[in-house]
């Protein structure tokens, strides 16, 4: 993903009770933290971050309302409309009969369609080969925060004092 | 030792009010008046909806003689004169069958929740700890209705069904008559309340030692008792729920209606858990329960609303599908039975129980939201209450029943009256349990 790159500051932390203190004091001074990598959920962390809230509750709805409208007018259409018939001695337009199919189609674009919005958004998924790493021990024992020189005003050597301060054990420079 | 660790002590007296009080005793009396009202108008036959309707629903209950069970015909007809006193006792067993159910899902929240060793729910335990002191006053009103009205309320009371080659005689009722006989009855009736409301008070005296004493000891003990009541209820809870709602209808059955009968209980009785914990929050207690605990609480609202919707149309559509007439006679008689009057309840069940609470409580942040909490809250209280209203009623008063300020008064009464018996069992104790092991998690819950 091109808005990845760029240069960038990788502090690496030991803790994540320290990570989660780092984050606000480093948000009060100044400092643009891109995004914290951990190698387990950390509850709060998000908060702390002020990252949005996630919208894909939204797209999940709509994505099921779709899914719900495609199975009804799907089942509509062929069995009441198109070539009607009787099934088990109902009317072939039977809306019971429709539903754990309506539900079954609901269900299936609901999941299928986060899956894609996620790794839409996220730029993950086949066709895509930028991953960019800023430290690989994020997923072994260390919690790294990258920071995007680009989008700070302050000083490279500025954020690694900073980043020192709230208990980075190194800060590195990572180009991508 | 569990006491090695200091477990955090949050001191906060209930107080019920004289203002609360008050107000509980005017709906109370509000609800009394409704029911001197509508019971004056029925037994005058002035009431609304049947009486207007009432000649062309019999018309229409002769036409489909057919098609109908002619001795439950027969059996309205006989009872044409004291419909009324029938109504009443009809309301006090939908609402009593309703009220027991809410107050013993209490006990099953308490005992899943010591069975998972679950952290969250201990903060607001003494809410679902309250609902159960309720089941006496159930339990005593079921007991005086079926001595009293069980013989017009159950169409399997009437001795004549079981005398072989009589006017009266019944080959399908006679052969259950191993489990649908008054003395057995009765007598499992008695057991349902004595063993649910027993397991309450031994889970309850544990947790107010424990307040008062400490240590892991009270906690493990109500793991115990918790579990051995969960098996009780695994079973009692389709067993009552035959006794109580499906034998009414007295040749149909369901194998599913066990379970339907507990989703039914278990989603309105957390909705009436979830209603104490934001109205007491409202009134300034149980601050420590956070919007996380409320989330859960609504996300538990949701998702047995569903459970729900699921069980009921599970049912339903087999019977549908298969259409086997002996099993549609139940649907087709609230569909199109007794002059239609039971299609609007029929809908109304699944709007208020479903689609409301689906829709409303979708959103996360609703799920905190005290507001919507609360009408979400009333709509699944409202809506089973409608649910039990739609199973009992045409079974028992058919063409006669009604919707009236009758319905509007037993209902009221009895939600004073459990309200009454809430606040009661709520003053008794610290609000939010002392040296409850689990207490600390729960007061830390945050699920982001």
């Amino acid at each position: 993903m091109a808005e990845l790159s760029g240069k960038y500051l990788v502090g690496v932390y030991d803790d994540d009770d320290t990570v989660l203190h780092a984050v606000p004091k480093l948000r009060k001074a100044g400092v643009k933290i891109k995004e914290v990598y951990s190698p387990f959920p950390i509850h709060g962390l998000d908060e702390a971050l002020g990252h949005p809230r996630t919208r894909i509750g939204i797209a999940a709805f709509m994505f099921g309302v779709t899914g719900c409208c495609v199975a009804l007018t799907l089942m509509i259409w062929t069995m009441g409309i198109d070539w009607p018939m009787i099934i088990g001695g109902k009317d072939p337009i039977s809306v019971p009969n429709y539903i754990p199919i309506t539900f079954e189609l609901t269900v299936l674009f609901t999941a299928f369609g986060m899956v894609i919005t996620f790794f839409i958004s996220n730029g993950l998924g086949p066709g895509t080969h930028f991953h960019p790493r800023f430290d690989e021990r994020s997923t072994d024992n260390k919690f790294v925060m990258a920071i995007d020189l680009g989008r700070n005003s302050m000083s490279a050597d500025e954020i690694s004092r900073a980043l020192k301060d709230s208990g980075a054990e190194e800060v590195n420079i990572k180009q991508f | 030792m569990a006491s090695a660790h200091s477990i955090p002590s949050i001191e906060e007296r209930f107080e019920f009010t004289s203002g609360a009080k008050r107000n509980l005793l005017i709906g109370g009396g509000v609800g009394l008046a409704l029911i001197l009202l509508g019971a004056y108008l029925a037994a005058t036959g002035g009431s609304g909806h049947e009486a207007a309707a009432h000649g062309a629903e019999h018309a229409a209950a002769a036409g489909h003689a057919a098609t109908e069970h002619a001795t439950e015909a027969a059996a309205s007809e006989g009872h044409h004169a004291t419909s009324w006193m029938t109504r009443i006792w009809a309301n006090l067993w939908v609402n009593a069958v309703y009220f027991t159910g809410i107050s013993v899902v209490g006990m099953f929240f308490i005992s899943y929740n010591y069975l998972a060793q679950a952290g969250w729910s201990a903060v607001f335990k003494r809410v679902p700890e309250a609902l159960p002191a309720f089941l006496p006053v159930t339990g005593v009103v079921m007991l005086i209705t079926f001595f009293l009205g069980g013989h017009d309320l159950f169409h399997w009371t009437h001795e004549g069904l079981y005398e072989v080659g009589g006017p009266e005689y019944d080959h399908i009722i006679a052969g259950k008559k191993g489990f649908l006989n008054t003395p057995f009855f009765v007598f499992r009736l008695v057991f349902y309340f004595a063993v649910w409301y027993w397991l309450w008070r031994v889970i309850r005296k544990l947790s107010l030692q424990e307040d008062e004493i400490g240590g892991t000891e009270f906690y493990e003990k109500s793991i115990r008792f918790g579990t051995a009541f969960l098996v009780v209820f695994g079973v009692t809870s389709s067993t009552s729920a035959w006794d109580f709602v499906m034998s009414i209808d007295t040749h149909w059955f369901s194998t599913m209606f066990g379970w339907y009968t507990l989703a039914s209980w278990h989603v309105a009785g957390l909705a009436v858990i979830t209603l104490v914990v934001v109205m007491l929050r409202e009134r300034g207690y149980l601050r420590a329960v956070n919007s996380s605990h409320l989330r859960d609480l609504g996300k538990f609202i949701f998702a047995f609303s569903i459970f729900w919707t699921y069980v009921w149309f599970a049912q339903f559509l087999l019977i549908y599908y298969a259409n086997l007439p002996e099993e549609t006679i139940y649907f087709i008689e609230r569909f199109r039975g007794h002059g239609g009057f039971f299609k609007a309840p029929f809908f109304i069940t699944l709007f208020l129980n479903f689609f409301f609470p689906f829709l409303v409580l979708m959103t996360r942040d609703a799920k905190f939201t005290h507001s919507i909490l609360k009408v979400a809250c009333w709509s699944v209280i409202i809506g089973h209450y409608m649910d039990f209203y739609t199973n009992i009623m045409p079974g028992t008063l058919g063409a006669n029943a009604g919707f009236g300020p009758l319905e509007w008064g037993f209902f009221l009464l009895f939600i004073c009256a459990f309200g009454y018996s809430i606040a009661t069992q709520l003053e008794k104790a610290n609000l939010i349990p002392r040296n409850h092991p689990m207490l600390e998690e729960s007061l830390h819950h945050d699920i982001a």
